[in-house]
């Protein structure tokens, strides 16, 4: 199958790329997170739960709704994280680019280690501004409010066209599809990975990171 | 649908009552209307979300799970879609000058009250054996006298509320608003061909007479909104603000049905127009003074116009606003000290004097006794034409630009021995 792969820009200002992208990133997995499977022994499962939560940006005239998933939120959260320091320590005209990717992951026989086959990227795209007054300041909070609002809608588009998803699971798969190691929800398969591009538009920096949830690594 | 959703049971007896245990069908579609109510009695739709269903059937789904599944996608996204509106943004700042409110209908969607130019947004659609579903919203844009950023960005904002004595194609967003035609508007319409810039446009948002009654037009069956000032004290129960018809009442709600997010509405304040949102002054005044003066209608207007930029996302600015006490240093006044500065100014000298005011009843915009320890009211009246700051002014003899320059290095001395300090400041704002 091939991949879909979406692309989201934002110019934002230094304080407000972590709220940026966590909302971005957020509204992503609520749609591709379910409540955790309850597999019972007919082969049928029940689904659990999943609690939702609004999210007030501070830097940002934004409120945004996520998964009421403290582990997730940290997950997340430690990833933008590094992804601003690493911004931040880039020097150049702060540009970078934070990817979203959910994957499967297929057995593969021994020697072979797991393949992991990605059928979603969403990437954003991070150009960091320098404000000088606190009038721009007020400004852009209102004008990345606003074009927030529009990355949603977009998402939301995206995920309505009903394209390809990965099949149910059967008890046994269950790891293969879903992140199952949340105590509360059960997203799809993710990594996240950035990169920081300098002037030139080539990618610098060594820390391309990749925060892999599941147990597998190369 | 496994998601954790607060079930607000006012909501879903009022979704079974509309329902009627039938369940939407071509023709016939299930509309959620938002709209806000002000505590004058104004009401202007924001929102209106659709539940409709086409003939489209996709026969070879999976309902039991691959309709669920995406049905259950459908509301993750209806939820993310309810924060995005602008309406999302009002209904988490109403309080006493208005409230959001409800209603929810079958039948044909009524689109007619959003105003022009607005906008649809498709939360999403699902297929199922028997037709397709789709869910979308349609919301206003059009919030010129509600949205603070509406302020920046169309200058003639308050025409689309002008009165309709004044022969100019505004048009009116919002058929709520009362036609009013009075005698007075003649002396106004006079007035209006010789200024021409923005500002006078405001004048007639001045006009004399109070809002009457409201109709509420096509939805309701023409039942009247009066304005329930005294019904709002009156209202023992704190859900209902106001049920007119029992098949159509509107009850007040925060947001969309299927949030969690709920806020009670607590009854309006009644009486005086408590005047903390910048629409009060537009559309809601009841002062007939300012209609023999235009002019200084133009220059408080002005004022409001800045104001309104700060005032309504961030009131305690006003304690804080350098207008509130004169200014003494030239160098620190805030832009929005600049600004009003020069529209004060500007307005002055379009040839109003403040002595010539014969002021009733005024009522400034966000003129809030209990903080502000002077009324705003009289500060402006004090404030109408400040003098020149000395630094701004040229004509003055001050400094001539070459004694400015000589200065210049003595000045630069004391910064660079200064440098540090000024760094650990900076270090702190970031």
């Amino acid at each position: 199958m091939n991949c879909r792969s979406e692309v989201l820009e934002v110019s934002v200002e230094g304080r407000q790329v972590e709220e940026a992208l966590l909302a971005v990133l957020h509204t992503v997995l609520l749609h591709r997170s379910t409540g955790k499977f309850h597999y019972k022994k007919e082969g049928t499962y029940s689904i659990g739960t999943v609690g939702i939560q609004d999210v007030d940006c501070d830097f940002i005239d934004f409120t945004y709704v996520r998964v009421s998933s403290e582990e997730l939120d940290r997950a997340l959260r430690k990833a933008v994280g590094e992804f601003k320091d690493a911004l931040r320590n880039s020097g150049g005209d702060g540009l970078g680019q934070m990817s979203l990717e959910f994957y499967q992951k297929k057995k593969s026989r021994w020697p072979f280690s797991d393949e992991c086959i990605p059928w979603e990227v969403w990437t954003v795209k991070v150009h960091v501004v320098a404000l000088a007054t606190e009038q721009e300041r007020q400004i852009c909070r209102e004008k990345v409010g606003e074009k927030l609002c529009e990355k949603i809608i977009n998402i939301v588009e995206v995920m309505n066209r009903h394209e390809y998803l990965p099949k149910m699971p059967t008890q046994s798969e269950v790891d293969n599809v879903f992140d199952t190691g949340l105590p509360d929800v059960q997203p799809y398969l993710y990594k996240i990975s950035f990169q920081i591009t300098d002037a030139l538009g080539a990618s610098v920096t060594t820390t391309v990171r990749r925060l892999i949830k599941d147990t597998l690594a190369l | 649908f496994n998601l954790a959703i607060k079930d607000i049971p006012e909501v879903t007896h009022e979704a079974k009552k509309a329902l009627s245990g039938q369940l939407p069908a071509v023709g016939r579609s299930m509309c959620v209307e938002i709209s806000l109510k002000t505590s004058e009695g104004d009401s202007m739709e924001l929102e209106i979300w659709c539940l409709e269903m086409n003939e489209r059937c996709d026969k070879e789904i999976k309902v039991s799970y691959t309709v669920y599944n995406r049905l259950s996608l459908l509301l993750k996204s209806l939820l993310a879609i309810t924060r995005v509106t602008p309406a999302y943004r009002l209904s988490r700042k109403q309080g006493h000058e208005y409230v959001i409110l409800y209603r929810i209908y079958f039948g044909e969607v009524q689109l007619n009250g959003l105003g022009e130019g607005f906008q649809t947004v498709r939360v999403g659609t699902v297929g199922t054996p028997v037709g397709t579903i789709s869910l979308s919203c349609a919301y206003r844009i059009n919030l010129a006298f509600m949205s603070t950023r509406q302020f920046e960005r169309t200058p003639p904002i308050m025409g689309i509320i002008i009165d309709h004595f004044v022969d100019r194609p505004y048009p009116s967003s919002s058929p709520m608003h009362p036609c009013n035609y009075r005698t007075a508007g003649e002396e106004v319409g006079v007035t209006y061909p010789s200024v021409e810039d923005s500002q006078e446009v405001c004048t007639t948002s001045f006009s004399t007479s109070p809002p009457s009654q409201l109709m509420v037009p096509g939805k309701e069956g023409g039942v009247p909104f009066t304005p329930n000032q005294p019904a709002h004290g009156a209202q023992a129960d704190q859900e209902r603000l106001m049920t007119h018809t029992p098949s159509d009442g509107i009850h007040c709600a925060a947001t969309p049905t299927s949030s969690e997010d709920t806020e009670t509405v607590s009854n309006s304040s009644e009486g005086r127009a408590s005047p903390h949102d910048v629409l009060e002054t537009v559309f809601a005044r009841k002062v007939g003074a300012f209609v023999n003066k235009p002019m200084n209608q133009v220059t408080l207007t002005s004022l409001d116009i800045p104001f309104a930029m700060f005032a309504p996302k961030n009131l305690e600015l006003e304690d804080t606003d350098p207008m509130v006490n004169p200014p003494e240093s030239p160098g620190t006044t805030s832009p929005l000290h600049g600004s009003l500065h020069s529209d004060g100014s500007s307005g002055a000298s379009s040839g109003n004097n403040h002595d010539d005011f014969v002021m009733i009843d005024f009522k400034p915009a966000f003129s809030k006794d209990d903080i502000l320890p002077m009324d705003l009211g009289t500060f402006y009246r004090e404030f109408q034409n400040p003098p020149q700051l000395s630094s701004l002014s040229i004509d003055i003899g001050a400094q001539s630009m070459a004694e400015d320059l000589d200065s210049l290095p003595e000045k630069l001395a004391v910064h660079e021995k200064n440098v540090r300090e000024f760094d650990a400041f900076v270090e702190t704002l970031q």
